[in-house]
């Protein structure tokens, strides 16, 4: 997906989410979430832990499965295929097929613990779209120094810190050249010195036009980076809005609650 | 000793020597062991053994023909072993509810009867079903199918498989999920998150117990003497019934089985070395790696 300026006349919403709904067991984690995300755009989502936000990512690549409404990811229902008046399931093929067009940055990182850097960028293409590996390494190596990780292509996970080890897994989802890129609250699991590298790793990113969905805490940084932001509590999209009008002048006496309850306890940072 | 005070009273003692605390209980203790030993070696140098005979035998070629083979079987049926192990975990980790439950009775059976056991059945498959083919294509007589080679490779392999399932198992499930997560948002298949990011990592998992069972089958392919398969220990009992040498021939193949049990052992720590590589923290290979560029 390109940039905002070769949008045609109609456009596929990057992201459609109509009256979605999921639950483990007998909770109801999910309770009929509409939102629409435009192509190129950068979309926010914060709330309380527990507030559904990562589990909503989650459905969007499939890692979890919708219980009922729908979800459309660049105009294609995810996790099913329409035919013959019915929904049916995808395979596993399909399935992947479909990830593949959506990047994913975990909050843990999740790094491949038994690869290099470069390796952990490079596999995907290579086992998944078959791309030379000549040239996949080319490109891999492009990403890690994108990312601010030049000459560190051969360092094991446990010898990067969480920042550079959060780096390299933003360069493995570029490298499939995702539609989609989404961050599950992506500076979480990082000490607070290494959380601006990453950080600035996404700003720039947004800044080349990327179309991206990110769960964060933090607030400071959704309010710069974010196009849009939407406030999520106990499973429902409570408010959304342009990022700088939800912080400046929040609709919504529980975002208010929200933003007053943090803005007391942990000024915000910048 | 003349300890200099100061205004304080109390003595200080800087510069005055120390002395370590004496242990003489470790030197009873090594004495012993010692004074053990020597008299063990000097039973056995006493001993009635004819150390021309080990010598030998050592080097003859009935011997060194049993320890070929004994080779040849504990390569193949571990072989058979870790296949269908891996074919058994893979099952018994399924979400398919008869896979499951089927590598469960397979594990159940071959683990909970003696390899003894299973040898012999093997070997007289003959006395169940006279005879075994394809119907309308081949056709054989079981006892001309069921050699001591085969029923010693099908009984040491399906019976190994049975535990090497479970090791396999093991290490499958002891890698995180966030590794599997991660590699299905690449765009991976099932297949390929197995091959090219779950069992890589379950390898460093199940790399020491397996080393522990290629010793352990090693050993054990000495129970297929049973079914007078040509192994050493068989070779070595055929020629004592004759030259009445049963100590200089146990000797023998002693030496054998150490020798190769110190090579596998050499073999297994440097495989764990080069398995482990990517959990150290710094690499052995690269220990330019210490200052750390942001």
């Amino acid at each position: 997906m390109t940039p905002a300026a070769t949008i045609p006349a109609v456009t596929i919403p990057a992201v459609l989410a109509r009256d979605l709904r999921k639950s483990f067991g007998s909770v109801e984690v999910l309770r009929g979430i509409s939102l629409e995300v435009k192509p190129g755009e950068v979309f926010g989502i914060i709330g309380p832990s527990g507030s559904g936000k990562s589990t909503f990512l989650r459905c969007l690549n499939s890692l979890e499965t919708v219980d009922g409404g729908d979800l459309y990811v660049n105009g294609e229902f995810v996790g099913h295929r329409f035919r013959d008046g019915r929904l049916h399931e995808l395979s596993d093929r399909e399935l992947s097929a479909q990830r593949m067009r959506t990047g994913m940055v975990f909050q843990r990182f999740n790094l491949f613990a038994h690869m290099t850097a470069l390796e952990n960028v490079v596999r995907g293409p290579v086992v998944v779209k078959q791309t030379p590996r000549i040239e996949a390494e080319a490109e891999g190596r492009r990403l890690l120094d994108l990312v601010g990780l030049k000459g560190l292509y051969e360092r094991y996970p446990v010898q990067l810190s969480g920042g550079q080890q959060q780096r390299v897994a933003i360069a493995r989802a570029m490298a499939m050249q995702p539609d989609i890129l989404l961050f599950d609250e992506p500076t979480s699991a990082l000490d607070p010195e290494l959380v601006d590298e990453v950080l600035e790793t996404i700003r720039q990113l947004a800044r080349d036009g990327r179309t991206m969905v990110v769960v964060t805490h933090e607030l400071a940084f959704a309010r710069d980076v974010c196009d849009r932001v939407a406030f999520m509590e106990q499973g429902q999209l409570v408010e959304c809005a342009p990022a700088a009008e939800l912080f400046a002048n929040p609709q919504m006496p529980r975002t208010r609650d929200f933003l007053q309850r943090l803005n007391s306890t942990n000024p915000a940072r910048q | 000793m003349s300890a200099t005070t100061t205004d304080s009273e109390l003595p200080v003692l800087a510069n005055v020597a120390r002395v370590k605390l004496s242990h003489p209980s470790r030197w009873v203790v090594a004495i012993a062991c010692l004074v053990g030993l020597a008299l063990i070696v000097r039973a056995f140098a006493l001993g009635q053994i004819e150390w021309t005979f080990v010598g030998r035998f050592l080097t003859a070629q009935a011997i060194v023909t049993g320890f070929a083979n004994t080779m040849l079987m504990t390569i193949l049926a571990m072989a058979l072993g870790i296949l269908l192990g891996l074919i058994a975990a893979l099952m018994r980790l399924s979400v398919n509810p008869v896979a499951r439950v089927v590598a469960g009775a397979y594990i159940w059976f071959f683990r909970g009867t003696p390899v003894y056991l299973q040898l012999l059945l093997w070997f007289n498959l003959a006395l169940i079903f006279p005879t075994m083919g394809i119907p309308g294509l081949w056709e054989a007589r079981t006892v001309d199918v069921m050699t001591p080679f085969l029923a010693a490779l099908l009984g040491l392999g399906v019976c190994q498989g049975a535990y090497t399932a479970e090791v396999i198992r093991a290490g499958i499930t002891s890698v995180d999920a966030g590794q599997v997560e991660a590699a299905k948002a690449v765009g991976m298949t099932g297949p390929q998150v197995m091959r090219h990011v779950v069992l890589p990592q379950a390898l460093r998992v199940i790399t020491p117990p397996i080393g522990n069972e290629v010793i352990g089958m090693l050993k054990h392919t000495s129970l297929a003497a049973v079914i007078s398969y040509n192994e050493i220990m068989h070779t070595a009992s055929m020629i004592y019934f004759v030259n009445n040498r049963v100590i200089e021939m146990l000797i023998v193949c002693s030496i054998y089985y150490l020798a190769t049990v110190t090579l596998l052992s050499i073999g297994q720590s440097w495989l764990e070395r080069h398995l482990g590589r990517a959990a150290r923290r710094t690499s052995g290979a690269a220990p330019a790696i210490q200052g750390e560029p942001a």
